[in-house]
């Protein structure tokens, strides 16, 4: 309601200019009006004075006022490699454009005021000078290819792409109504294929390409994850999108970039000052020295709770001004420390599911980890002496359900196992056992000629000095009780003697 | 010749000196004006529809207003109740339990993009150079009409198909079209992702092909009436600049908006038959959809190449105005006139290969971004020149601070400001920083939004008399300059500090973020800077609108002493301009001052011995 009174009074303060300038019109007529007129230029000239002197003093007031705010002055200092690059031409072309500015506003206005009309004056018939011409033809010219000089200096230094021996961590931004996904490459340093077909809504929605080996050890920040990247590391953003346009922004970093369906885009930059180092150059700003949180005035200050911000700068919809992430710079070791923690999306939700295409194969990561940790337990097993220490579990080695045919997959472990025996020339027992399901007699029988299909499986591969022998249920070392205590009693196990 | 008799002192000259082209000799009256329909509605005469663009300008220019008085609303007081507007904008107030009632941030996109798309298109192109090429063309050319008066007519009729196309979609349940006056796809493209990409944006196509037509159609008419229609001794070198800046506008708009229109047709392929222009690998609301190989990039190229060339199409008309409006009223020719000519054919050209720089972010390669700095780089050279040109002409002057001189050099002044904030924009190294933040914002605003309002207004106050044979009042006049002035600069000068500061623009809250929440003085203080300016904004269209039947009478033809030819027609002009024969034109647009005197019209023949002033 007060708005709509505000606007009404607006209107009626503006009913009684519109009368009061007929009435100033009508006493100019009575009081004649070619003095009036005079009186009014005269008066007209001299306001126009005074707007410039209080606009440019304004301007450069108002200018050292707000410093702060300003590129590259006080806090305002990018954290990022190039971002002092652009600063320094941002305040390159302030110089000139405010030189500009000062003196074209000054004569503008001044010479409103001088040459004002005085009745009888006839005007200077002044109709051009080609020096004067070639003068601000010429200066600016050279103003301007000093700039554009500079400029794409800077511009070519910042935008090129990594080339092949550059050292560089990438991650993947992707934007969608209204959030980014972030992806990490994990140990392999590379991302993994994605394909927008392939999106399952809240469970794979980056549409990550199982089928390429590259986004097994892929990791993707949940919702509200910080994004963690480590000082002076180079970083290459890929930029993605999975709806409409969006834009990659990193105010504190200089860097931004479009997000395109269809079309990734990149933006290379190289943090360099840590959040904590951040947090540090703030705290000397009275600004940043109040509470955080306005209601609660003890609580921690503003430059205490600083952080980078992922901010969204192409207009992608309703919710626009709400794709915020937190970034947090931090050391190399505490970044290393950071992602040792994060498990891989597909281990974690995918492997071995339904939607796994190496669902009962193993990878060739997997084979080759496991021959590496094969290898290492044997040799353990070789210098142990108690009898928990010479049993190795084959992990590799898989039975069809219920039967005791080895599965085709078992062929590496089994194969890795006999070249390790032949090697070492030892004696070895090949134990077989089985969960609780089902009754005891028919689990021993399982379990017995389970370890004589791999013993005849290492025989057939030139191996000798092998015993088998069936367990049964009877040495369980998981919980019977529980699915995963079951599956860890299903086992094969190989014993030095 | 007919029956006309001259007895006005110009009348007599023209009849001396002038060339009879036989106009009045086979019709009596007129049959273009014979009724009321004829003559007020589908008028074919150039006045008439250089009027009727006019009020349709000033219509939309209130609506694209007052629409940027509810956004900055909820920008500078965005805990403040707008409860009181349920009235008028309904479901888009949404009034919580306690009464208190937000706009919806469906709607603050609406808004935004409505006030762009009408500003841009039909106040400042429309408007500006619909109204003033048509009046001044014909009559500063020394012609009766223009080349086909039909089409001058569909041209308005065209643009007024769009503007009932565009104001019904106000009015959508769905909302009208909110995804930024730019439109780029796959936001506009895709109901799903915006309610206003549905129907919305449909009208929104549908209103600016129209306009499209009616900007053709008014640019091949301005375009062939100067290269034709030019009267005997109007020489190209002796045209004013205004007809200079508008036929280079009409060039720029027959060459470009083909390429807007372009785009719109493909656009709406993708929306309705299924093609992939511009659409590629989306997912969308659970769906992978079917779009494949599109590139939204490419409708960004077709977008900016009528785009960038528009501000131009803007910013020429003003600039025309400003050039005419500073000469007569400083009395003094237009310094350096052959290079005001040579810098608007600079503009107009160079304006068709800077498109990209709009682009610099988008992700487009960063190696053709080098040919665009450059391009727009080289743009401050003959800006440059036709600044320093203006404050040259004001040297030496005898200078009448008259409203319609006021915002001429207001013009100059915003011309400075937002010219000077675009050398920073157009360096794409700095534009990677700035690109979509409140800087951008204060420099288009500036130099292409207000400046070219100020050149409108400029040629408002100073052609209002040959319009409606009155004058508007001066001292509201000055009011409007001096609260105007003031206040626009108090509305976008601490843009440009929110914008280093890093805020992007297009925020429905800045609350949401740190790094940008801390700026609620300057945002409330731009947005009561916005409230007074709307209301002395109405101000205006009260003194122009009383003007028309109340103003100071107009008692002689030409009040402002100026040489140029629609100054010899009659108080009254009918259809065919002159009532006898058409002037003949002796000598360039701009001697003032010159040999002693205050002004020489373009009418009068060269005096024995005389130089002439443009030699």
């Amino acid at each position: 309601m007060s708005g709509l009174i505000a606007i009404i009074i607006v209107i009626l303060l503006a009913v009684i200019l519109v009368q009061l300038g007929r009435v100033s019109d009508l006493a100019a007529k009575i009081r004649g009006e070619e003095k009036v007129e005079q009186q009014g230029n005269d008066r007209t000239a001299f306001w126009l004075v005074i707007f410039m002197i209080v606009f440019l003093i304004g301007c450069v007031v108002s200018a050292y006022y707000y410093k702060d705010v300003m590129l590259g002055y006080g806090p305002h200092q990018s954290a990022s490699a190039h971002g002092g690059d652009l600063d320094s031409l941002f305040n390159v072309t302030l110089f000139f454009t405010g030189i500009v500015f000062i003196l074209t506003q000054i004569l503008l206005f001044w010479y409103s005021y001088k040459y004002r009309y005085k009745k009888g004056r006839v005007s200077k018939f002044f109709v051009h000078s080609t020096s004067l011409e070639m003068v601000w033809t010429i200066i600016p010219a050279i103003v301007m290819t000093f700039l554009v000089v500079k400029g794409l200096m800077v511009w070519n230094s910042v935008m090129p792409d990594v080339g092949p021996e550059d050292e560089v961590l990438e991650i993947e931004a992707t934007g969608y109504q209204f959030a980014w996904d972030i992806r990490y490459p994990g140990k392999d340093g590379q991302l993994g294929t994605k394909d927008f077909t392939k999106i399952q809504p809240g469970y794979n929605d980056l549409g990550m390409d199982w089928n390429d080996e590259k986004t097994h050890d892929d990791i993707v920040l949940s919702g509200a994850d910080i994004i963690y990247l480590p000082v002076d590391t180079m970083v290459r953003v890929r930029i993605t999108s999975k709806d409409v346009l969006h834009n990659f922004y990193l105010p504190h970093f200089r860097v931004k970039m479009d997000a395109i369906p269809g079309l990734p885009t990149y933006f290379i930059f190289t943090p360099t000052v840590t959040t904590e180092e951040y947090r540090e150059r703030l705290r000397d700003y009275p600004e940043w020295q109040v509470p955080a949180d306005p209601t609660e005035p003890d609580g921690p200050q503003r430059w205490e709770a600083f952080d980078y911000e992922l901010a969204c700068a192409e207009l992608c919809g309703t919710g626009h001004y709400s794709m915020r992430r937190i970034v947090r710079i931090v050391s190399l070791e505490e970044y290393n420390e950071w992602a040792a923690g994060r498990t891989s999306f597909y281990y974690d939700n995918v492997r071995n599911t339904d939607d796994d295409p190496f669902k009962g194969k193993l990878l060739n990561s997997e084979i080759k980890n496991r021959k590496r940790d094969l290898n290492k337990a044997f040799n353990n097993a070789l210098s142990a002496t108690d009898e928990a220490a010479k049993t190795i579990r084959l992990e590799h080695v898989f039975f069809a359900t219920g039967s005791a045919t080895l599965e085709d997959r078992s062929k590496y472990e089994l194969n890795n196992v006999a070249d390790l025996i032949k090697k070492n020339n030892v004696t070895v027992e090949l134990a077989g056992h089985t969960d609780s399901v089902g009754d005891d007699a028919g689990n021993m029988s399982l379990s017995e000629a389970r370890a004589q299909s791999v013993l005849d499986y290492l025989l057939n591969k030139g191996v000798s000095g092998l015993s088998a022998k069936g367990y049964g249920e009877t040495q369980p070392v998981g919980d019977n009780e529980t699915e995963e205590g079951r599956a860890e009693n299903r086992r094969t196990e190989l014993r030095i003697k | 010749m007919g029956h006309f008799k001259a007895t006005h002192e110009m009348d007599v000259m023209i009849e001396e000196t002038g060339f009879d082209d036989h106009f009045h000799d086979h019709h009596h009256g007129d049959k273009y004006q014979s009724s009321f329909i004829g003559h007020y509605i589908f008028s074919m005469d150039h006045k008439i529809i250089a009027r009727q663009f006019l009020f349709t300008g000033i219509f939309w220019a209130i609506i694209g207003a007052a629409m940027s008085i509810v956004f900055r609303l909820q920008l500078g007081f965005p805990e403040e109740s707008l409860a009181w507007l349920k009235p008028v904008l309904g479901k888009w107030i949404v009034v919580n339990s306690e009464g208190i009632g937000t706009l919806a941030p469906e709607f603050y996109y609406a808004l935004v993009t409505m006030h762009g798309t009408i500003i841009v298109f039909f106040v400042l192109t429309a408007g500006l150079s619909g109204t003033f090429s048509n009046l001044l063309i014909p009559l500063q050319l020394g012609a009766r009409d223009m080349a086909s008066p039909f089409l001058n007519m569909l041209s308005y009729w065209f643009f007024f198909l769009a503007s009932v196309v565009m104001f019904y979609s106000l009015f959508l349940s769905t909302g009208p079209f909110s995804g930024g006056w730019t439109a780029y796809p796959p936001l506009s493209a895709l109901p799903q992702a915006s309610s206003g990409s549905g129907a919305g944006m449909t009208l929104w196509l549908v209103s600016l092909t129209l306009f499209v037509v009616s900007v053709l159609l008014g640019g091949i008419n301005y375009v062939t009436t100067v290269l034709n229609l030019r009267t005997k001794g109007m020489t190209m070198w002796r045209m004013p600049l205004t007809i200079w800046a508008f036929f280079v506008t009409a060039i720029l708009g027959i060459l470009s908006f083909p390429v807007l229109a372009s785009g719109f047709f493909m656009l709406m392929c993708d929306r309705g038959l299924g093609t992939s222009f511009f659409l590629s690998e989306i997912f969308i609301e659970g769906q992978a959809l079917d779009y494949i190989g599109g590139s939204p990039i490419l409708y960004q190229h077709l977008f900016w190449f009528l785009g960038h060339p528009e501000v131009y199409i803007i910013i020429l008309p003003a600039m025309g105005l400003t050039s005419e409006v500073l000469s007569v009223h400083a009395r003094k020719p237009i310094f350096g006139y052959k290079a005001m000519v040579y810098s608007i054919l600079a503009i107009g050209f160079l304006s068709f290969i800077v498109w990209a720089h709009h682009m610099f972010m988008s992700g487009v390669n960063p190696f053709i971004s080098n040919f665009f700095v450059v391009f727009t780089l080289i743009i401050a050279v003959p800006s440059a020149v036709k600044v320093f040109n203006w404050i040259t002409t004001l040297y030496g002057g005898n200078i009448r601070l008259n409203s319609a001189m006021l915002f001429a050099i207001g013009f100059v002044s915003m011309f400075i400001s937002g010219g000077l904030t675009g050398i920073f924009l157009g360096n794409s190294a700095i534009d990677i920083q700035m690109h979509d933040t409140y800087f951008v914002v204060a420099h288009f605003h500036i130099v292409m939004g207000i400046a070219a309002f100020f050149g409108m207004f400029a040629g408002i106050y100073h052609w209002y008399p040959k319009m409606f044979g009155r004058f508007m009042n001066e001292t509201i006049g000055k009011l409007h300059f001096w609260g105007t002035m003031i206040g626009a600069y108090a509305i976008f000068w601490p843009m440009h500090y929110i914008g280093m500061a890093g805020v992007p623009r297009r925020y429905y809250s800045f609350e949401t973020f740190d790094a940008f929440a801390h700026f609620d003085d300057m945002n409330k203080f731009i947005t009561i800077s916005a409230i007074v300016v709307f209301a002395i904004q109405i101000m205006f269209v009260i003194n122009f609108v009383s003007s028309i039947w109340k103003g100071k009478k107009m008692t002689t033809r030409n009040p402002w002493g100026a040489t140029t030819l629609e100054w010899t027609t009659p108080i009254e002009t009918g259809h065919g301009n002159w009532d006898g024969k058409i002037p003949v034109v002796h000598r360039w647009a701009y001697d003032y001052g010159k040999d002693g005197k205050d002004f020489i019209d373009q009418v009068t023949p060269m005096a024995e011995g005389e130089v002439p002033g443009d030699h």
